[in-house]
């Protein structure tokens, strides 16, 4: 499945300076390096984390790409609810959403 | 000498990355008593600390993921997260590559084990070093079991697992603390973070105080991912710990607090 070539890149560039620079500075030539589906590409591209989550990203990866994009933790968790509402349940991995989109668990 | 002293907590990055958006009163309770569990580490003059982890993808990922790890270095490093979102400034934790390598080597008369000469920690070893000890001054020896990456290990292999530890460092002249880390019921990194599932906990502690075997292989995964979510998957690191320890546990504290994602947990437990 490709979902592990979304989640190597998440893992890579979660833990790897040079990823790092490379995303900041050549993205599209980065993603070259890992196989994606076009919608996970284009999911990455744009930063899109409740896209990510809902193709079955694991949080414990997602969450620091957030980070890197530097959303707030609030956003991050209402990114992934967005993700649901506009796509769907999450289609694969551990990390399904139990709640309901309106639902503040946490209070954010 | 053996093991002196063994005991769990809460990993949760929350504990100290969210720590000033949680009920002061409820943080300042959860951080005392870690500190608290710090003191107790340090009143049995262990020579080196054992933390029995599960990580989310620091140094272990699918391409290549072993059940069980146990560092071999002098030295680690962490947090790999960013320092500002886990609220722990990045540090060199010493370790003692000689006393891994025996360990190591005396486990594997009875488990499988992957070896690392390198591991960067994650929050999962960090945000308890950070209350246990302070001055980051103890030799650490980390030790994975994946609790991320299905498939995962059956929960009477993490038993195995850690009573062969038990017999490891009972061949050892060191003196060894271990502390076993993760969640009980928990949803973390997802938009449920903050569910917690306290029956199932308070349940779960009860089984793990009384040492009960038989109770805490009682678990299925597709059961505890119902019940307990993902985050569940980290009873791995309590039983293994009641494994290595065969005593009773007292449970020091226990409070789910929704924006650190955990029922925060510390305990003890006796060593038999």
């Amino acid at each position: 499945m490709s979902l592990y070539g979304t989640q190597k890149l998440l893992f890579h560039l979660n833990r790897d300076a040079a990823v790092q620079k490379r995303y900041r500075e050549e993205l599209p030539a980065l993603l070259e390096d890992y196989e994606l589906v076009a919608e996970e590409r284009e999911a990455i591209l744009a930063g899109d984390i409740g896209k990510l989550y809902v193709l079955g990203a694991n949080g414990q990866l997602l969450m620091h790409f957030a980070a890197l994009l530097g959303m707030p933790w609030a956003d991050y968790i209402e990114a992934m609810r967005e993700g649901v509402r506009r796509h769907g349940p999450v289609r694969e991995g551990i990390y399904a959403m139990t709640t309901s989109t309106d639902e503040k668990v946490a209070g954010v | 000498m053996s093991l002196v002293f063994a005991a769990v907590c809460s990993h949760a990055p929350g504990i100290t990355g969210r720590a000033h958006l949680a009920d002061p009163a409820r943080k300042d309770a959860l951080h005392g008593e870690l500190y608290r569990l710090g003191e107790s580490l340090r009143e049995a003059r262990p020579d080196a600390l054992i933390v029995i982890a599960a990580e989310h993808f620091a140094n272990f990922f699918m391409d290549n993921m072993p059940a069980y790890a146990i560092g071999m270095a002098d030295h680690y490093e962490g947090p790999i997260e960013d320092p500002g979102w886990l609220g722990i400034a990045r540090t060199r934790v010493p370790g003692n590559a000689a006393l891994s390598q025996r360990l190591i080597a005396d486990v594997m008369n009875d488990v499988d084990v992957a070896f690392a000469e390198e591991w960067k920690f994650d929050h999962g070893i960090m945000v308890p070093l950070h209350f246990l000890t302070p001055r980051f001054d103890l030799p650490v020896i980390p030790v994975n079991i994946n609790c991320q990456g299905p498939p995962l290990t059956p929960l009477k292999r993490a038993w195995a697992f850690g009573a062969a530890l038990r017999r490891a460092c009972d061949t050892v002249p060191e003196r060894i603390a271990l502390v076993g880390t993760g969640g009980i019921s928990h949803w973390p990194a997802t938009p449920d973070s903050g569910k917690v599932n306290e029956a199932w906990d308070r349940d779960f502690l009860d089984r793990w105080a009384r040492n009960d075997r038989a109770a805490l292989l009682d678990y299925s995964d597709a059961s505890t991912y119902r019940d307990a979510g993902q985050g569940g998957f980290e009873i791995r690191t309590f039983i293994a710990v009641a494994a290595a320890a065969r005593g009773r546990g007292e449970i020091r504290h226990y409070a789910p607090i929704p924006i650190f994602s955990v029922g925060c947990t510390v305990a003890t437990m006796s060593i038999e």
